[in-house]
């Protein structure tokens, strides 16, 4: 049995468009943990201990956020040092994460074909997402492909919506009791779990 | 005596103090020497304000001495004691023993009979507690290896003198002895009834000072009446001095025993607050009488006699100190600055000698002259530490601490000082203890400091805003203080008083409201803390969140809103001190507050974190078709 874990990060979701609709959609699927950081940690001292803890009782561990300079938002990353301990998630001892399942769900304001060798930004958001998949990696967990919401700067409300809608979908189906995540790594986007026949899933 | 003359006489002794020991240390001659010019000058060898009567006052001003013992105990810890044992003992022991025979070895071989060279050799052995330990404490060398060793050593002369008051009787032939022994509750007693009184003496100091003196000063300080605090500490004093008087013991050594038994408590510092000024005074007074009691008259009979005297025995005692300091592994300019500090010869000589003229021990005379000889030495020793510090010591490499020796320094000194442990201080405390930062607190609640000493908290009691108790709470070597007192007016006292003596600390100060804010900004205190501000934000952040605010937003909101608080705060100062005019009336504070709201509408703070949602990157792009951030 899949269990889901969201570690979502937004520093000013009250004034969010796109992440205040996924927050909505999808908090209270069964099966799912939403762990709200910036709401959990607002002076950003992480609890390191509940959120280890918390790690250890999911399968699957998404970090959602907004895709700010390529990367994630402050809190992100003091969660990723401090939570992310050695001998714990890494080295010799390290084996807590080993198995289980490890990746982004991110809104990024350009549209798809700008994150491309000649587009605007250059380079594919897989390779912008590099340093968690090689972190993933030296965890001992599969990187999962990426959920991401492109052009959100053009969405209006309704789009916004449906984007929403999708995700709430996709977690549904983590979070089946018989879903079997071995294949998630080897798509090219989370997004596209949704285009697979029901029984390959 | 009449009361006519007792008044000019400490005219004359405190008019000559305050002439001379300022032009003394003007001159880099320091204190002690001023002193004993001072005697010199008004003795009645030079202009004989004083005649025969300085040496009845040298007596009475012996207690300075018993004073600085006690002073010198309270801040010894027994822990401290304990680990100096080595060096009282070896180094101490040693330095009697090899200082008396080598002395006794001379004045036998010059022909002194045996008895007399050994009483000779005993009496100058012993260095000068009070010029010694006072002129390292003034040049700042307590701390150094060469001022513990040096004070190791007197501590042990100190407690020579006993068995050396005992040995001279016997010296003398027991028919002298009978005549001359000063009377004690021991003289009747056999041996080991003695022994069992000097014990019970001891005992009676331990156990007064352990379970007696708390609760009597905690009666005292509710009183609230500061005087009475100093009579409590000077009756302490007296009161060990006549108990070891009356069982013929020390008294300097009682006082520093009684000393360390209080070293842990809780009113130390106010005790040596209020100790302190009679010990200088008493001090001051001995060092002039000092000065006074050189007969010039005998010098000028035998002047060579008399300068071959002091020369060779502070020679040979200097060869013996640094023979010891070399197998006690002092550095050569630490060994230099011991010997130079321990070569001369004491005040206890004094008593000592009178002591071998009335036994017979010594024709009056030759105790005459050696009296002189005492005096000459012991004025010689302000001189040679100058001599040290002037020439010696700048050629010296190392620094007079040495590394290795620093943790033993007598006088342990926290880098915070803290006034006033309430709900405010002692938060603050509590979080630096909790970090590892050790802090000596001052607070004026007798019951609390009881109550926390109690739980082994290092707390004193004592006025903060007193000058002498903040010099006994470390504040030369402190690095801040944390003012955080109930009361305002208190709170400024000391911040004066801080910002005047020691300008070297930090203050960090608690105000209680704004107008208390006003006045600390105009004192210059550059960090002051509201004592409310933090809390009423504090809810002010929980009740958004509870209304459903995101956390990260409340509590930003509250820093932003609290940068802006100060902000305006500042700026009313400064409107308040163009006017020149103090906000007073109800009326005016009302006024104060709508113009801080006032300026709260202005909501700075919503505009904050553009970077995170940016409306008009938005904008931009739905004009444009090219992409453009992430």
């Amino acid at each position: 049995m899949a269990k889901v874990l969201i570690n979502f990060a937004h520093p000013a979701l009250e004034k969010s468009r796109v992440h205040l609709q996924l927050v909505h959609a999808i908090k209270n699927i069964p099966g799912i943990t939403f762990n709200d950081l910036y709401e959990q940690y607002p002076d950003l001292d992480i609890n390191v201990a509940r959120e280890q803890k918390l790690m250890e009782q999911h399968d699957i561990i998404f970090l959602q956020h907004p895709f700010y300079w390529y990367s994630a938002p402050a809190i992100i990353k003091q969660w990723l040092d401090l939570v992310l301990e050695h001998g714990w998630a890494y080295g010799h001892t390290g084996k807590a994460l080993q198995g289980k399942y490890f990746g982004n769900v991110i809104s990024a304001g350009g549209p798809e074909q700008s994150y491309h060798p000649e587009g605007h930004h250059g380079h594919t958001i897989h390779e912008f997402l590099l340093p968690f998949s090689q972190t993933a990696k030296l965890c001992n967990m599969h990187y999962v492909a990426p959920y991401v919401i492109y052009g959100v700067h053009r969405q209006d409300i309704s789009d916004i919506r449906e984007d929403a809608a999708a995700l709430a979908q996709v977690l549904e189906i983590l979070s089946d009791k018989n879903f079997d995540p071995a294949p998630l790594p080897r798509l090219n986007y989370l997004n596209q779990i949704l285009q697979l026949p029901a029984q390959t899933r | 005596m009449d009361q006519h003359s007792l008044l000019f006489q400490a005219m004359v002794y405190l008019a000559a103090a305050i002439v001379f020991v300022p032009l003394a240390k003007k001159m880099g001659l320091g204190a002690v020497l001023g002193y004993l010019i001072a005697g010199i000058i008004i003795g009645p060898s030079l202009l004989g304000f004083i005649g025969t009567e300085g040496e009845d006052i040298m007596h009475f001003a012996e207690f300075g001495v018993v004073m600085m013992l006690f002073l010198i105990g309270i801040e010894l810890e027994p822990a401290l004691l304990w680990r100096l044992r080595a060096s009282i003992l070896g180094l101490g022991g040693l330095q009697v023993i090899l200082s008396a025979a080598a002395i006794a070895g001379i004045a036998f071989l010059v022909g002194q009979p045996m008895n007399t060279s050994l009483a000779l050799g005993m009496i100058l052995s012993l260095s000068s507690t009070a010029i010694v330990l006072q002129t390292l404490n003034e040049k700042g060398w307590m701390g150094t290896a060469a001022g513990q060793s040096a004070f190791s050593v007197l501590l042990f002369q100190d407690i020579a003198v006993i068995p050396m008051l005992a040995i001279f009787p016997l010296l003398a032939g027991n028919a002298a002895a009978e005549a001359s022994h000063t009377h004690s509750l021991r003289d009747n007693l056999p041996g080991w009834g003695q022994t069992l009184v000097v014990l019970g003496a001891v005992a009676v100091i331990i156990i007064a000072g352990r379970y007696l003196v708390r609760p009597i000063m905690r009666i005292i300080a509710r009183t609230r009446v500061r005087e009475l605090f100093t009579a409590t500490a000077l009756l302490m004093v007296v009161a060990i001095a006549v108990l070891m008087n009356l069982v013929g013991l020390s008294s300097a050594l009682g006082a520093f025993l009684g000393g360390v038994v209080l070293a842990n408590s809780e009113y130390r510092h106010e005790l040596e607050s209020d100790i302190e000024p009679f010990k200088g005074l008493l001090l001051g007074l001995f060092f002039i009488a000092v000065g006074a009691s050189i007969d010039f008259k005998l010098i000028m009979a035998q002047p060579w006699l008399i300068m071959g005297l002091v020369i060779g025995i502070m020679v040979l005692k200097g060869i013996v100190l640094l023979i010891l300091g070399k197998i006690f592994k002092l550095n050569l300019d630490q060994n230099l600055l011991f010997a130079f500090a321990l070569a001369d010869i004491g005040e206890f000589a004094f008593v000592l000698l009178s002591f071998t003229s009335q036994t017979h021990l010594m024709s009056a005379e030759m105790s005459a002259m050696m009296t002189a000889v005492v005096a000459i030495s012991m004025a010689l020793t302000p001189l040679i530490m100058l001599l040290y510090e002037k020439v010696i010591q700048p050629y010296s490499t190392r620094s007079e601490v040495t590394a290795e020796r620093e943790a033993d320094t007598i006088h342990e000194k926290n880098p915070v000082i803290i006034a006033g442990f309430g709900r405010f201080g002692s938060m603050t405390g509590r979080f630096l203890r909790a970090n590892g930062i050790n802090a000596t607190i001052l607070d004026l609640d007798s019951d609390r400091v009881d109550a926390l000493h109690n739980l082994g908290i290092k707390v004193y009691y004592g006025d903060a805003s007193r000058y002498d108790l903040l010099v006994a709470a470390g504040a030369a070597d402190a690095k801040m203080l944390i003012i955080a007192t109930d009361h305002p007016e208190q709170t400024r006292d000391i911040v004066k008083m801080a910002q005047r003596y020691f300008p070297h600390l930090q203050l960090l100060v608690r105000a209680e409201n704004n107008e208390d804010t006003f006045e600390l900004m105009d004192l210059g205190v550059l960090h002051i803390y509201r004592e409310t501000v933090d809390t009423s934000l504090r809810v002010g952040v929980d009740a958004l969140r509870m209304l459903g605010q995101r956390a990260y937003h409340s509590e930003r909101a509250a820093r932003t809103f609290f940068r802006q608080d100060e902000r305006t705060l500042k700026g009313l100062s400064a409107l308040r001190d163009d006017k020149k005019q103090y906000i007073n009336s109800m009326k005016e504070r009302i006024e104060e507050m709508e113009k801080l709201i006032s300026s709260d509408r202005i909501k700075t703070w919503l505009d904050e974190g553009q970077g995170w949602d940016p409306e008009t990157l938005r904008d931009e792009i739905r004009g444009e078709s090219e992409e453009a951030a992430p």
